[in-house]
């Protein structure tokens, strides 16, 4: 599992740089070659046998983060790449940069807040990162009008096989696919690495294009609300449930027969499963969906609480779980092709 | 003085208002390397004591600086295991959002904060600050297990990684009034090679964000000559009133108004001017809102001054400050102690 390796990496949308380097040295060992495209997608080619079938996988490298847009004397304002809850920033550490130049969010103490201001909610307008800078030079020096900002939090292990960190988001689904990737089945399996999920999706349609597959499974980290505040019915989903699908969500309709495939595999296979109870969020599955003429697609996802924060929480029984469905799947469809092509036909028996 | 090191080690080191005890053990031993003899009281308070070289008739001057940091206690444990708090101290429940957190329960465990997820948000209720009562500790443990480990009351502290900055400016939790500890410590170290007539007594205070009672218990008990107080003031940042804030890096405030002794506070700013040492004025109309206040008018009045290092996010996760200030608070400090002995009696009338 390479999940802290992943996630202590910088790659905010746009600058997946760190991450597709370290992605890249490892699928090297294991896929027949490699291409990288104009985005900064990477695609992982492992050649099948003689079938003509083209399974596509897909898990996004880059999270969310920040970019410098300006100063205030030695303070740097900025802007957040990706949807970010602005009420969980002031007092959050990041790195800026490729220097991984440390920074603290800051804003106003609350001795020093109007009565109005303590009720309210920070505006992101009246934060700023502190790098210790002291003039808008030395700033502007350090960190440059639209340098990347990522948060700075480290992996750590806790509770019962719980892990804190920042970017599960989609990293445990990196690592997932470089697990995938040591295998090899009968169909042509591409393995797809993507970029700038986090701010449209942009990356995996492109992929998606190149690739032109029968049928893709995107792996993700997905929202988790099961906690207090939420009732029940309000779960997108449970930590320690296991691999949750997709059905529908803001940007993708999972195709119907290959979920209700997956679900069965699980249960079959005793993998613990569950469906994504919620429609909201999205992921490529949505781009990957409706490339060429309509792509066969469905998502599983690690359910991780506190979803784009630098304390996104998940549970390692949940992504085995991840891992043993999608593994288990294309198994099946090795056994048998004739299933990747009946996804595809509408009204039949 | 390693100041990084220290910092690192004192600000990270718990002891939340009421619970010092630990702390104090360990600040008591880094008194001993400097002090002739360390005590710690019945509330916790350390008294280190450094004997002068005498001529002064006995005289005590007390230097203050409170060692409690404010935190959380557990208040209750759901059936699913999360906790909820109430504050000790003054905490800003804006900033504990997706916070990694200790609770000091039968042994230490691991949490986050978290709270409703944004997108069950109402939009009134995105507007408005999270209240204290609806954020949880998630332990990643059952209910079951957590309650085996913790109880309601138990403290909880922040956990984070101490930052150094540009400019030498050092970011971490608790440095206040931690950052007033290492400034004891340096005047310590000033004073072995700088003579000085009267005995010093060196008292890391508990208890003052919950009411100055720390310093309090002291300065009736020691009953000294001249006291002085050393804390933080808020550091500038953006968007606050400039006459109560203080640039970080250009000083300690030294502070005048009723609470503080007018001729020796006189002395100590011609002193700075002297030596060249940085230093500001912060203008005190009334309560200075720390230990001074308590101890100007212990027993029959003590004459008391308040030197104060400037920190920014106080009472934040990511306090900063400049290791200047707080080698500058030291020196001034320090020399003036030296200077006192023979200009005591001039300086009481």
């Amino acid at each position: 599992m390479l999940i802290k390796e992943l996630t202590e990496l910088n790659g905010v949308s746009g600058n997946e740089d760190e991450v597709r380097k370290f992605i890249k040295e490892e699928a090297q060992k294991y896929a027949d070659s490699i291409t990288e495209d104009s985005m900064g997608n990477l695609i992982c080619y492992k050649k099948g046998g003689s079938s003509k079938y083209r399974v596509m996988l897909s898990a996004h490298m880059d999270e969310v983060g920040f970019m410098v847009t300006g100063y205030d004397d030695g303070l740097i304002k900025f802007a957040s790449i990706g949807g970010i809850d602005e009420r969980i920033l002031p007092g959050k550490r990041v790195l800026v940069g490729e220097k991984r130049i440390p920074g603290v969010i800051g804003s106003k103490p609350i001795h020093l807040q109007e009565k109005a201001e303590r009720g309210n909610n920070i505006k992101l307008k009246n934060m700023y990162i502190d790098i210790g800078a002291e003039k808008k030079e030395e700033a502007e020096k350090l960190a440059p009008l639209g340098e990347y900002i990522a948060f700075y939090s480290m992996y750590t292990e806790f509770g019962d096989g719980c892990i804190k960190a920042k970017a599960l988001d989609d990293r445990v689904g990196c690592a997932i696919l470089l697990e995938i990737l040591k295998e090899r089945y009968g169909f042509d399996l591409y393995v797809c690495f993507t970029v700038q999920e986090e701010i449209g999706l942009r990356g995996a349609g492109v992929a998606a294009f190149r690739v032109n597959p029968d049928i893709a499974i995107v792996v993700e980290g997905t929202t988790c609300s099961d906690v207090p505040g939420a009732r029940e019915h309000e779960y997108s989903t449970v930590m320690g449930n296991g691999a949750a699908l997709t059905i529908m969500d803001r940007t993708s309709y999972s195709n119907k027969k290959l979920v209700d495939f997956m679900y069965k595999t699980a249960k079959d296979k005793n993998i613990p499963v569950q469906y994504k109870q919620t429609a909201t969020g999205g992921n490529d599955a949505g781009k990957i969906q409706l490339t060429r003429e309509g792509v066969v697609v469905a998502s599983v996802s690690v359910p991780c609480r506190y979803i784009h924060s630098p304390v996104s929480v998940m549970n390692r029984r949940d992504y085995e779980s991840c891992l043993n469905l999608v593994k288990a799947v294309l198994e099946e469809f090795d056994n048998n092709e004739s299933l990747i092509e009946s996804f595809k036909l509408h009204n039949v028996k | 003085m390693d100041y990084i090191n220290i910092l690192k080690d004192l600000s990270t080191y718990p002891g939340v208002s009421g619970q010092e005890d630990k702390l104090s053990g360990y600040i008591a031993k880094l008194f001993e390397k400097y002090c002739d003899s360390v005590e710690i009281d019945e509330f916790y308070n350390v008294i280190g004591i450094k004997k002068g070289i005498g001529g002064s008739g006995g005289r005590r001057i007390m230097v203050t600086a409170h060692l409690d940091e404010i935190g959380l206690m557990v208040k209750s444990i759901d059936e699913k295991g999360f906790i909820t708090v109430s504050n000790i101290g003054g905490v800003d429940s804006k900033v504990l959002l997706a916070q990694e957190v200790v609770i000091h329960g039968k042994k230490e465990i691991y949490g986050i904060i978290g709270a409703k997820p944004p997108h069950l948000l109402t939009p009134e209720e995105i507007k408005k600050a999270v209240k204290m009562e609806d954020l949880v500790i998630d332990t990643g443990l059952s209910a079951e297990e957590v309650r085996k480990y913790v109880s309601v009351g138990d403290i909880v502290t922040f956990k984070v990684e101490p930052l150094v900055l540009q400019n030498n400016r050092f970011s971490s939790k608790s440095l206040d009034n931690r950052a007033g500890v290492v400034a004891l410590l340096d005047i310590m170290e000033n004073l072995t090679l700088l003579n000085h007539k009267d005995d010093v007594w060196f008292v890391a205070t508990v208890q003052e964000e919950v009411g100055l009672r720390g310093a309090n218990i002291a300065a009736y008990n020691i009953n000294p000559d001249l006291a002085i107080v050393i804390d933080v003031c808020h550091g500038q940042i953006p968007g606050t009133p400039k006459e109560s804030v203080f640039p970080v890096g250009k000083g300690p405030a030294v502070a005048v108004g009723p609470n503080l002794h007018r001729k020796y506070t006189k002395k100590m700013i011609e002193l700075a001017k002297e030596e060249n040492i940085p230093y500001q004025i912060d203008v005190e109309p009334g309560d200075t809102g720390t230990e001074a206040w308590a101890v100007q008018v212990s027993r029959e009045g003590i004459p008391t001054l308040l030197v104060s290092i400037p920190l920014k996010y106080m009472h934040t996760v990511i306090e900063t400050l400049s290791i200047d200030d707080i080698k500058n608070t030291g020196r001034l400090i320090a020399r003036f102690i030296s200077m006192t002995g023979n200009e005591m009696e001039e300086g009481l009338c």
